[in-house]
């Protein structure tokens, strides 16, 4: 996914001119099953198109659908991780519009009765998790190349009937960048749950908001818009925040917002509407008489909640509670559960000597995570870091036999060469820490000697002048000075 | 009562082409049913649940175990149009 690069970002926050955003979220999820939601075919990775069909999911006449199991079973861990309250019986509805990618005429959903309701996560509270399929997908004249001048396309059945969980939020949402936080803590959670890859640029997690304003401290609602299909959380973002300040606009103008579905374009940042679909909003639902009720008896919540791991909410409060990590580092580590394992990994590997978790974790999420490239998957796991030796640097750096500036030198070695002893690596490139002993204390005598004004002032009382001194002994020592002890022979050399 | 707009209105969500002369008949035959529909409203239904099914049964579910896919030529044999991988249909955006 590029980046547009020198476009000017809508700067509207949303807290401003009398007018607060009302966003609420739905997301799709696509569920790692083996198999499609009504039939036997196997989900599509990247198969050529219209492999993975059945008369079930294209729908030919006399082809009876029948729910899979693992669906439900992965739909009931999603409403018990988010609180919900999960219906004893559901059932299935047909949701009834004409579009090619959609070959029965109808989507088979859920409608009254869905199979949770209510719910939280985080900050937000949950509307209703249903179950549905995903419709097929659509190839536009141009996209394939193959139909020049034409205005047919090409649908390809693969994807049709993949089974997905539909989240619906309440709008509890103030600003885009919490929508995008919000997003983060639901990702992490579905991946903790093992329900669905959770891969946005993929398309298994995709999200559109309902967005629309009111004056500030207002109980009603105003006219909400829905925009689809945002696939990054950078995206969501700025798609939000573009939305709003659209609205705004419009009705700081005197004018008043339409409802409709619009679309982003992330490339151009321009909104548009997207009436094709917009008529056929009447979707005459309707029980599907197919398939028959749902039950969730003791036997399928048992096998739900057995199947469950821990949470990242649950994670972060563990981290907090039992290694006294800060509540931001907990967080940070819990809600991206590659950086949690990588650093409960690192914390057991029994390395010499063993770092306290506080700076350990600081290094997972700092030092380490910085040196793994870009994006939002950086994954410590697939570097050639082991945990072990992570863990026994940082202990070294703890430990002050490694200065934090050497010990960023050792991290950089380890992140391009691997290797699983960082002491070695301390030994074999000569970064030790200088000790207080003669060695440090005849460069501090240099450095003095070498900046007579400075060392003055530094006597006279003015702390700040000591940085030329410090900076020479660190220029000197590669890094490998411990600042603080530094600081101290300074101090003693020059008898105050 | 159903009237004449209210008949074009679904009829085009059904995608039914209606020639002229049919449509004053089905405003007034999907009147007698709503009707019929409003009688029933009539009884004292306050503690009987909807019935979205007509059978009793419940469960029925499928294990999520593969099953073998239609070869593609065969699934595209039905199509009226296509195009060697994939089904042709009128662009939705033309």
């Amino acid at each position: 996914m590029s980046e547009p690069a020198g476009r000017t970002e809508p700067t509207g926050t949303g807290a401003s001119a009398g007018l607060e955003p009302v966003i609420g979220l739905e997301i799709h999820v696509q569920l790692a099953t083996s198999t499609k939601m009504f039939c036997g075919c196997e989900l599509s990775f990247g198969e050529p198109p219209n492999t993975h069909t059945c008369p079930v999911c294209l729908g030919l006449p006399g082809s009876l659908p029948v729910a899979n199991e693992r669906a439900v079973h992965f739909g009931l861990m999603i409403g018990l991780a988010l609180g919900s309250e999960l219906a004893p019986r559901s059932i299935f509805h047909r949701k009834n519009y004409f579009y090619p990618d959609l070959p029965k005429g109808y989507q088979i959903s859920q409608y009254d009765e869905p199979l949770c309701l209510g719910g939280r996560l985080g900050e937000v509270r949950i509307h209703r998790v249903h179950l549905e399929e995903d419709a097929a997908k659509l190839i536009h004249v141009g996209e394939s190349g193959r139909i020049h001048g034409s205005d047919a396309s090409v649908v390809d059945f693969n994807r049709g009937g993949t089974p997905l969980a539909e989240i619906v939020t309440e709008p509890d949402i103030a600003t885009a960048e919490q929508a995008s936080e919000w997003l983060k803590l639901l990702r992490a959670t579905l991946r903790q749950l093992g329900v669905s890859d959770v891969n946005m640029e993929e398309g298994s997690l995709r999200c559109d908001a309902n967005i629309s304003l009111r004056p500030a401290g207002s109980d009603t609602l105003g006219v909400k818009t829905e925009l689809k299909n945002m696939n990054s959380f950078r995206f969501i973002e700025r798609g939000i925040r573009a939305e709003i300040e659209r609205q705004r606009q419009i009705i700081e103008g005197g004018g008043q917002v339409a409802q409709e579905t619009l679309h982003y374009d992330p490339a151009s940042g321009a909104i548009s509407s997207l009436r094709s679909k917009e008529e056929a909003h009447d979707y005459r639902y309707f029980p599907e008489p197919d398939l028959i009720p749902v039950t969730i008896d003791a036997t399928k919540l048992t096998a739900a909640r057995e199947a469950m791991s821990e949470l990242p909410a649950d994670r972060a409060e563990r981290f907090e509670r039992e290694l006294g990590l800060s509540a931001e580092s907990a967080q940070l580590l819990a809600f991206r559960s590659e950086l949690g394992d990588y650093f409960e990994a690192a914390l057991a590997a029994k390395a010499d000597p063993q770092p306290p978790a506080q700076a350990l974790a600081n290094w997972v999420g700092g030092d380490l995570v910085a040196r793994l490239g870009d994006g939002d998957d950086q994954d410590p796991a697939s570097s050639r870091v082991e945990p072990k030796a992570l863990a026994a640097l940082v202990g070294l750096v703890a430990a002050k036999r490694v200065s934090v500036g050497a010990g960023r030198q050792v991290l950089d070695k380890l992140v391009a060469e691997g290797g699983s002893d960082p002491a070695a690596i301390v030994e074999s490139e000569g970064l030790a820490a200088l000790g207080g002993g003669d060695e440090l204390g005849a460069v501090v005598a240099a450095a003095l000697a070498a900046n007579p004004d400075a060392a003055e002032r530094v006597r006279g009382g003015n702390t700040k002048a000591i940085g030329p001194i410090v900076g020479a002994v660190m220029r000197e020592t590669k890094g490998r000075a411990d600042g603080g002890e530094v600081t101290r022979l300074v101090h003693e050399q020059l008898g105050i | 009562v159903i009237d004449r707009d209210e008949v074009l209105h679904v009829a085009r969500l059904a995608r039914l082409e209606l020639g002229e002369e049919q449509i004053e008949p089905m405003a007034r035959e999907l009147s007698a049913v709503l009707d019929h529909i409003a009688r029933i409203g009539e009884l004292a239904l306050q503690e009987i649940e909807p019935t979205s099914h007509v059978v009793e049964l419940t469960g029925g579910l499928r294990a999520d175990a593969p099953r073998p896919c239609l070869p593609r030529e065969l699934a595209l044999s039905q199509a009226p149009a296509v195009d060697g991988e994939g089904f042709l249909v009128p662009s939705p955006q033309a």
